[in-house]
């Protein structure tokens, strides 16, 4: 039943993009064409939190697509889970957009990619067998490639395009690879029979892998991440956000789908690559955000660092499983879960603060920003919540899903395999320091763009955004805040996923006494986030109140003190690289070979003294560029194969077969 | 019965604490001048110093934001909700089940989120360059901290602050690799993250070497008053920690009587004492590095703390 509602508006979204093709270009369309899109994902949404609470597992067959495997779709837990999660991002999107996308320079560019790619997402997950699964994940890549490139005349989006496309059409081919694998040599391309058929420990680790760079690409695993950047920022903010929050969920869907669900009993090693992969995504994502200047290509690093410590979850659920741990399995994973699900929230948050600041300035520089909580108060209030969220402060959503993570670390130990014994606390390590690093990541961005005096005369004249957008920025925050303090509940609507997956969950987490979280049993660890809110909020308004009363409240407003220097044009203000040039000297020498030239006249030379910081990207110097060098190389030299004549063809074309046919003999 | 008990002891010890920390800041100036063979402030002094703040106006910069004037508030509770989670005299205090050492940790992260932000809410160069050395110092001390608290979680099995108190007085402790690398680590980072010497001087004013300082430079009036005493509360609450954690002797269970409250009492005043005169006397004897050497100090406690909870990791499979 569920499925067919599903799908039914699936199919709806679908037409929606088909209407919006000639709807484009009239006026009244974007509200329309949003609001139906709205309409929709809400439906769907509630289809899929009811199947999470019913826990109903149904299939569907229609006759499309390979003729002897039929288009599967299939609803359990699982899917559900991140159907919600794609869905309750699609709405926010949606909503958001009534009001920004009013500001679209490009309408038809955008309105009939939308909901196109909402369907796409949607289709991925609700996908069960390999053909179908593909051909949505492909679908889901193409509309988003379509969207980057709605403003294709700004500088840089082409390329970004080009990169994205490319790294999405080899992510397919790794997944495609997988499926073959995982399909065997009798060709069952339902989940059913993969999910049955048990591949030898070689074959299994050779999907593992290619999962890794099919859904880990998508995700934006360190080092398949370099489209991510490039490519998130480059669409509108209300897809980057959906990009953002939600496609890189689909992603790890994909993995838990595959690699949990359908590969069979895990190995313990592979929790090691999981985890280091995880690990290193985190600190490094979070340290290229530190040194960008661009507002949303921050957020798009922030994304790697965050999918990183979903990554961590899950590789220590994978390695808490191989060895037999059912509960340290069940937390990790369940951690991996909230994770994911704070961040689309959150995420998606940011990308509408930072498309909301781009409709108000037309900036994304935020050395051209600065002063904005003066001009866009309640965009500034709803980012500020986001920022604390993203950087883990209790007692908003992400430190509670961070405060998961570690508790599953500190289970650890008990792993018997070395490998694990001393990986797992070196990631610990490299997930406390990305913690940190995050906090002051979000402290640079609101710091930066929204507190001290605007640093262009768009920020000074910038004003605040539009109601829909505001009332969906509010709705998100208010939703980090309730996830934040009470986790309990959001936890236990997970379990059936969790359920779903390892085949057990955490104890109810909403029947504890006071709501608080515990893990494993009280003794060991409790976290209360409704009580350390309560507690702040008291005590700060107490402390308010006692010092209003019984001391002063006398308040006189003077010019800044400048030490003696009279006001000082606004660009003196820390900009956002002098913010991370103490982080830049500590971390960026080693991982980014930052270099720093200082070019100072000699005096009565009247040229001006110039600064510039150089940042070199390791991952593309040392991967993405040989790569790109050899295949240079290669076509160069296989170019002369264009130019032959027909008689050479032709032998080529004998040559071929003859090699072919005799490889087959080999091989039987 | 016992309730009220529990809430009464609870609540005394947030009033403990909020009393405590201006004359632990007010006991180092004084040990610290004396040590110098000056006179000093009276110990009573930062008290007085608090209430003549709290009485005066309050100057705000024309281009102050609400962030601005919201932030000492939140910087305060922040703060000392987290100082009044960790045990003093006794263990077992009622809500101690509500916040765990990584949730104090994150607590203390929070003040600190809103304090840089507050640095840097006017506009100035002296908020810029405050805020970003401290959240170059907090990127570092913050993950040791944390190391910190993998190695006592993987010793006890809990992260509750209590459970660790009463494991550390109980004879199973033994003398541990660990335990020692994670009191040098802990110091370390309590070091960098109260401001003192030699990662920032409490006392200077002195633009180029500042950091804490920098960052409160606008504030005035009761704001002012409120984060020094959110800083006091915090040297407080790492005095207390360590004292917690590895001087735990004489702390009491709660539900214990009165009496045993003032032994417990007079324990946590005496290792308070210990604590702020050894301060005292370290701070006197070293000078202050330069802000690019901090790293360094930071990154050698981050790998203490790494290596205390590794040996752990690879202890428990002998």
């Amino acid at each position: 039943m569920q499925v067919v509602v599903l799908l039914w508006c699936v199919l709806a979204l679908l037409a929606t993009a088909i209407t919006a093709v000639w709807l484009a270009p009239r006026r009244g369309a974007t509200p329309l064409i949003y609001t139906a899109a709205a309409a929709i994902s809400a439906l769907m949404g509630a289809t899929a939190l009811l199947n999470l609470g019913v826990g109903n597992s149904a299939v569907l067959r229609l006759p499309l697509g390979l003729p002897w495997v039929g288009a599967n779709f299939h609803i359990d837990t699982l899917s559900s889970l991140f159907l919600l999660i794609v869905n309750i991002g699609a709405v926010g999107a949606s909503l958001y957009a009534i009001g920004y996308g009013r500001h679209e320079s490009a309408p038809q560019r955008v309105l009939p990619f939308f909901p196109a790619f909402l369907a796409g997402m949607n289709l991925v997950v609700l996908a069960d067998d390999a053909f179908t699964f593909l051909l949505s994940w492909e679908f889901m890549s193409l509309t988003s490639w379509a969207l980057v490139m709605a403003h294709d005349r700004v500088e840089d989006n082409v390329r970004a395009g080009y990169v994205y496309i490319l790294m999405a059409s080899f992510g397919t081919f790794a997944l495609l690879l997988a499926f073959g694998l995982l399909a065997g040599p009798d060709g069952h391309y339902g989940f059913e029979a993969m999910r049955a058929s048990h591949l030898s420990a070689s074959y299994a680790a050779l999907v593992l892998l290619l999962v890794l760079v099919g859904a880990g690409s998508k995700a934006g695993l360190v080092p398949l991440h370099v489209w991510l950047p490039l490519a998130h920022p480059a669409a509108p903010s209300h897809v980057s956000a959906l990009m953002s929050g939600v496609m890189t969920k689909v992603a790890i869907y994909a993995f838990i789908r595959i690699v949990f669900d359908l590969l069979g009993p895990p190995v313990w090693w592979w929790g090691i690559v999981v985890l280091a992969l995880g690990g290193a995504s985190a600190l490094m994502g979070v340290l290229y955000a530190l040194f960008q200047n661009d507002l949303k290509r921050v957020l798009a690093y922030s994304t790697i660092e965050n999918i990183g410590f979903i990554f961590v979850g899950l590789g220590l659920a994978l390695a808490f499983k191989a060895d037999g741990f059912e509960t340290a399995a069940i937390l990790a994973l369940t951690a991996a879960l909230f994770h994911a699900f704070n961040h689309s929230i959150f995420k998606s948050l940011l990308f509408f603060g930072s498309g909301a600041v781009l409709t108000a300035t037309g900036e994304r520089n935020m050395d051209k920003l600065g002063g904005l909580i003066h001009r866009m108060p309640v965009t500034a209030f709803a980012i500020l919540v986001g920022c604390a969220a993203i950087s883990a402060l209790p007692p908003l959503n992400g430190f509670a899903s961070e405060w998961l993570t570690f508790q599953a670390i500190l289970l650890s130990p008990e792993l018997p395999q070395w490998g694990l014994k001393l990986v797992v606390p070196a990631v610990g390590a490299l997930l406390a320091l990305s913690v940190a690093l995050a906090a002051a990541c979000f402290v640079r961005v609101f710091g930066i763009a929204f507190l001290g005096r605007p640093r262009s005369a768009a920020a000074a004249e910038a004003r605040e955004t539009d109601r829909f957008s505001l009332g969906v920025m509010l709705a998100l925050a208010a939703a980090c805040l309730l996830a934040g303090i009470l986790p309990g509940f959001v936890i236990d609507a997970m379990a059936p996923a969790v359920q779903c997956v390892l085949g057990g969950h955490m104890p109810q987490q909403s029947s504890v006494a006071w709501l608080s979280l515990v893990p494993i049993s009280k003794v060991r660890s409790s976290y209360n986030g409704l009580l350390v809110f309560v507690f702040i909020a008291a005590s700060a308004s107490i402390a308010a109140y006692v010092i209003h009363l019984l001391a002063s409240k006398a308040v006189r407003r003077a010019p800044i003190w400048g030490c003696g220097f009279a006001d000082a044009s606004p660009l003196t203000q820390y900009s956002a690289s002098s913010f991370s040039q103490p982080i830049r000297r500590v971390f960026g020498t080693l991982l980014f070979r930052a270099s720093e030239h200082v070019e100072m006249p000699p005096p009565g030379d009247m040229r001006p003294a110039t600064f510039t910081v150089h940042l070199r990207d390791v991952v593309w110097d040392y991967l993405y560029a040989p790569l790109e060098e050899g295949i240079r190389v290669v076509t160069d030299r296989l170019n002369v194969l264009q130019f032959l004549t027909i008689r050479r063809y032709l032998s080529l074309v004998f040559a071929a077969l003859v090699v072919l046919l005799l490889v087959v003999a080999i091989w039987r | 019965m016992a309730l009220i008990q529990d809430f009464a002891v609870q609540g005394m010890q947030m009033i403990l604490v909020l009393l405590l920390a201006p004359g632990v800041t007010g006991l180092i100036r004084k040990l610290k001048a004396r040590l110098l063979r000056r006179q000093g402030p009276p110990v009573l002094q930062p008290y007085r110093d608090l209430l003549r703040l709290l009485r005066k106006e309050v100057v705000l910069a024309d281009n102050a934001s609400w962030l601005f004037r919201a932030a000492p508030y939140l910087i305060f509770a922040t703060t000392w909700v987290a100082a009044a989670l960790v045990p003093t005299f006794a263990t077992g205090l009622l809500f101690n089940w509500t916040a765990d050492l990584i949730a104090i940790v994150a607590l203390l992260g929070s003040a600190r989120f809103f304090l840089t932000l507050a640095g840097m809410d006017v506009g100035t160069g002296f908020g810029g360059i405050g805020s970003s050395r401290e959240v170059m110092i907090a990127s570092l001390a913050e993950p040791a901290m944390i190391m910190i608290v993998f190695s006592l979680a993987l010793l006890v099995g809990s992260t509750q602050l209590s459970n660790i108190a009463q494991f550390m007085v109980s004879p199973n402790v033994g003398l541990r690799v660990t335990l020692g690398l994670a009191l040098i680590s802990l110091v370390m980072v309590g070091i960098a993250e109260n401001a003192r010497i030699p990662v920032d001087n409490p006392a200077t004013h002195l633009e180029l070497t500042m950091v804490h300082e920098a960052m409160v430079l606008e504030y005035s009036g009761r704001h002012l008053a409120l984060i020094e005493l959110a800083a006091s509360l915090k040297l407080l609450l790492y005095l207390s920690l360590i004292a917690c954690l590895f001087l735990p002797w004489g702390m009491v269970p709660v539900r214990s009587g009165p009496l045993a409250y003032v032994i417990g009492g007079s324990a946590y005043a005496l290792k308070l004492a210990l604590g702020c005169a050894a301060l005292a006397l370290f701070e006197t004897v070293i000078a202050k590095m330069r802000v690019f050497r901090v790293p360094t100090f930071l990154g050698a406690a981050l790998m203490l703390g790494l290596l205390g909870a590794l040996l752990l990791f690879v202890s428990r499979g002998l």
